[in-house]
């Protein structure tokens, strides 16, 4: 797979000016990206070959971080380095695969053919995104194989945003614009993460999401401006989809157990809180042109603060959706369990079919050695 | 000779209602690199139907486009083969009708690229393209499932004899057809049978072959598949999306 698939199944005119509501977001990328060759050519602190020599490599990791170097998959790293990246990459590719059954739930169902084919596009994009997730945290010496079993064990966690439900069309509207522009507000900062593997895979990442957001953007406009059965099919969409994005950014500053060792190491570069704001502040106008209205009648435009007051999610709510107890939490691990023990089969064949032909293929060079 | 607009709907139905079925898989493939294939696929096979039908709406010339015939036809008016229309089954079922429907396409839309409709050709070269790529994919894993364990011969030779009737309807001949499939049937014989070969299956005897898909006479799965396919968009009637 090369590339963006949604953007090259999409070519639609966009009815917004500009270049889509995750412009901005998407130069941010391209800085990123930017600042990684720049890096990456003024060559690493001390030892120009990545080599430790002689330095502690405690000391040399933290001249690196703070050289804002990338750590590649052959330092040295703390063991809590490690394992605070595997966990976030994992979840990162976790969410990437439960997130497609929400949206995979309207592809039999899409309302025209072009809608079907962007839907499947940008759901086929989501798997492969978890196949190069999953290949970044490999690079941290774990297997796909045992954050999987992590995953269905229920031991390793995922977006708490995908158990709620699909009910009607315009989710897959609102996904687009709020979950996934909730995720490119999470996802651009990680472009600059400390962690080389990872950095790189979300400049990839975030650049097909704008897609994402923008297939979802153009939905929700569309339903917007339709039948009133459609307008009011949009409006309880992004009523029911709000707050659950908001949740989406974590628990308030307050009460974030992992942020500030993951800020120092500059896996994290702002806090949940701060995310939180950029995105109300990013969705605000972008409904005056949808001509949605969002649910908050707190929310109100702070002059001093140059942001967007709004009221917080319940965070009691997001609490017990990510220990388990959301609308959908024991469907949507159902069905995963379900595909990963209905092919079980298929993937011991394939496994048995290589090793055949694997001993095939060495029987005879062993007989001409 | 001559290009209908039945013919049209023919290989366009084709191509959208194995779409519609590949698209029930979506996240729930036997690994994360099938979920990606099996949605390229039905894109593929998406796109092919969106350029077939809309040219059959343009012949028709009673203004109908892609989503009027996708959505607004019903079961009897399909012209779609039933090998397309039969459900998923199990990954076996899956890919033995990906592999006789690949070897099928990929026969027919080589002889169509060649056709004096300059249109249909363009399409037929474009979508053999991307049909050898699923052949291919259908191959790999019919071979590997066939002499893989024994759980998997057993899951594939069942597959193999539960499709291979729904294969006759394919070649049936006509006469008037851009290309006439019955002639194609060999050249089928001559992809299929050694893949077969090499997967350690049998190939099944000729007998029962149960037709009527062309005539707009289906088994009883297409119309559920269309109340799925179709819910919304008859909701919403004269709606955009």
């Amino acid at each position: 797979m090369s590339g963006c698939n949604t953007c090259s199944v999409h070519g639609h005119h966009f009815p917004e000016p500009g270049d889509g509501p995750a412009s901005g977001l998407l130069g941010q990328v391209e800085a990123a990206e930017a600042a990684l060759r720049a890096a990456a050519e003024r060559g690493r602190p001390g030892a120009p070959d990545g080599a430790a020599g002689d330095t502690d490599p405690q000391e040399y990791f933290t001249a690196l971080i703070e050289a804002d170097q990338k750590i590649e998959p052959r330092d040295w790293m703390p063991d809590a380095y490690r394992r605070t990246l595997i966990r976030q990459i994992a979840q990162h590719a976790h969410s990437e695969i439960i997130g497609m059954q929400p949206e995979g739930n309207w592809i039999t169902r899409a309302p025209s053919l072009k809608r079907k084919a962007i839907l499947l596009a940008k759901v086929q994009d989501e798997a492969g995104h978890g196949l190069y997730l999953y290949a970044a945290a490999e690079t941290l010496g774990v297997s796909r194989d045992e954050l999987v079993e992590l995953l269905l064990a229920g031991r390793q966690k995922y977006s708490s945003i995908f158990n709620y439900p699909t009910l009607t069309w315009a989710d897959v509207g609102a996904i687009g614009w709020l979950v996934d522009g909730a995720a490119i507000v999470n996802q651009v900062p990680l472009c600059r993460c400390s962690y080389g593997p990872y950095a790189r895979a979300m400049i990839r990442i975030c650049k097909e999401e704008s897609f994402h957001q923008r297939q979802g953007y153009e939905i929700l406009y569309t339903l917007a401006h339709g039948t009133p059965a459609q307008r009011e099919m949009a409006q309880d969409a992004v009523n029911r989809w709000w707050y659950p994005s908001l949740a989406m950014f974590g628990p308030p500053d307050r009460d974030s157990t992992h942020s500030e060792q993951s800020m120092a190491w500059k896996i994290k570069r702002f806090s949940n809180d701060e995310l939180r704001q950029r995105f109300v502040d990013m969705c605000v106008p972008q409904a005056e042109i949808l001509g949605l209205r969002i649910p908050d009648p707190e929310l109100r435009w702070n002059p001093e603060r140059q942001s967007y007051d709004f009221t917080p999610p319940d965070y009691a709510e997001l609490m017990r959706v990510i220990s388990g107890d959301g609308p959908c939490n024991r469907q949507r691990m159902a069905r995963r369990r379900r595909a990963h023990a209905e092919g079980a089969w298929v993937r011991e064949a394939a496994a048995a079919y290589a090793a055949k032909r694997a001993a095939r293929a060495t029987a005879p060079t062993e007989v001409a050695a | 000779m001559k290009t209908t607009v039945d013919h049209l709907l023919a290989l366009g139905d084709d191509a959208l209602i194995a779409a519609q079925r590949l698209g029930e898989w979506v996240a729930a493939a036997p690994e994360l690199e099938e979920d990606v294939a099996l949605a390229n696929i039905a894109l593929d096979q998406l796109g092919a139907a969106r350029l077939l039908l809309t040219y059959a709406g343009e012949l028709e010339g009673a203004g109908r486009d892609e989503d009027a015939l996708a959505y607004l036809r019903d079961d009897r008016e399909f012209r779609n083969c039933l090998l397309v229309e039969l459900p998923n089954g199990d990954f076996a079922v899956t890919m033995a009708k990906l592999l006789f429907l690949a070897a099928y396409q990929l026969t027919l839309y080589t002889a169509l690229s060649g056709c004096a409709d300059e249109r249909l050709a363009a399409i037929a070269s474009k979508a053999r393209k991307e049909v050898a790529y699923h052949l291919d994919h259908a191959r790999l894993w019919t071979v590997r499932l066939g002499d893989g364990t024994a759980e998997s011969h057993r899951r594939m030779q069942a597959a193999v004899d539960e499709i291979w009737p729904y294969t006759h309807e394919l070649f049936l001949p006509d006469p008037t057809a851009p290309v006439d499939p019955a002639g194609l049937r060999a050249e089928f014989l001559a992809i299929v049978e050694p893949v077969l070969a090499e997967a350690t299956l049998e190939r099944p005897a000729d007998d029962w072959a149960p037709e009527g898909g062309r005539r707009g006479l289906h088994t009883e799965h297409l119309s559920y598949l269309l109340a799925e396919m179709q819910v919304l968009h008859r909701a919403h009637p004269g709606a955009r999306w």
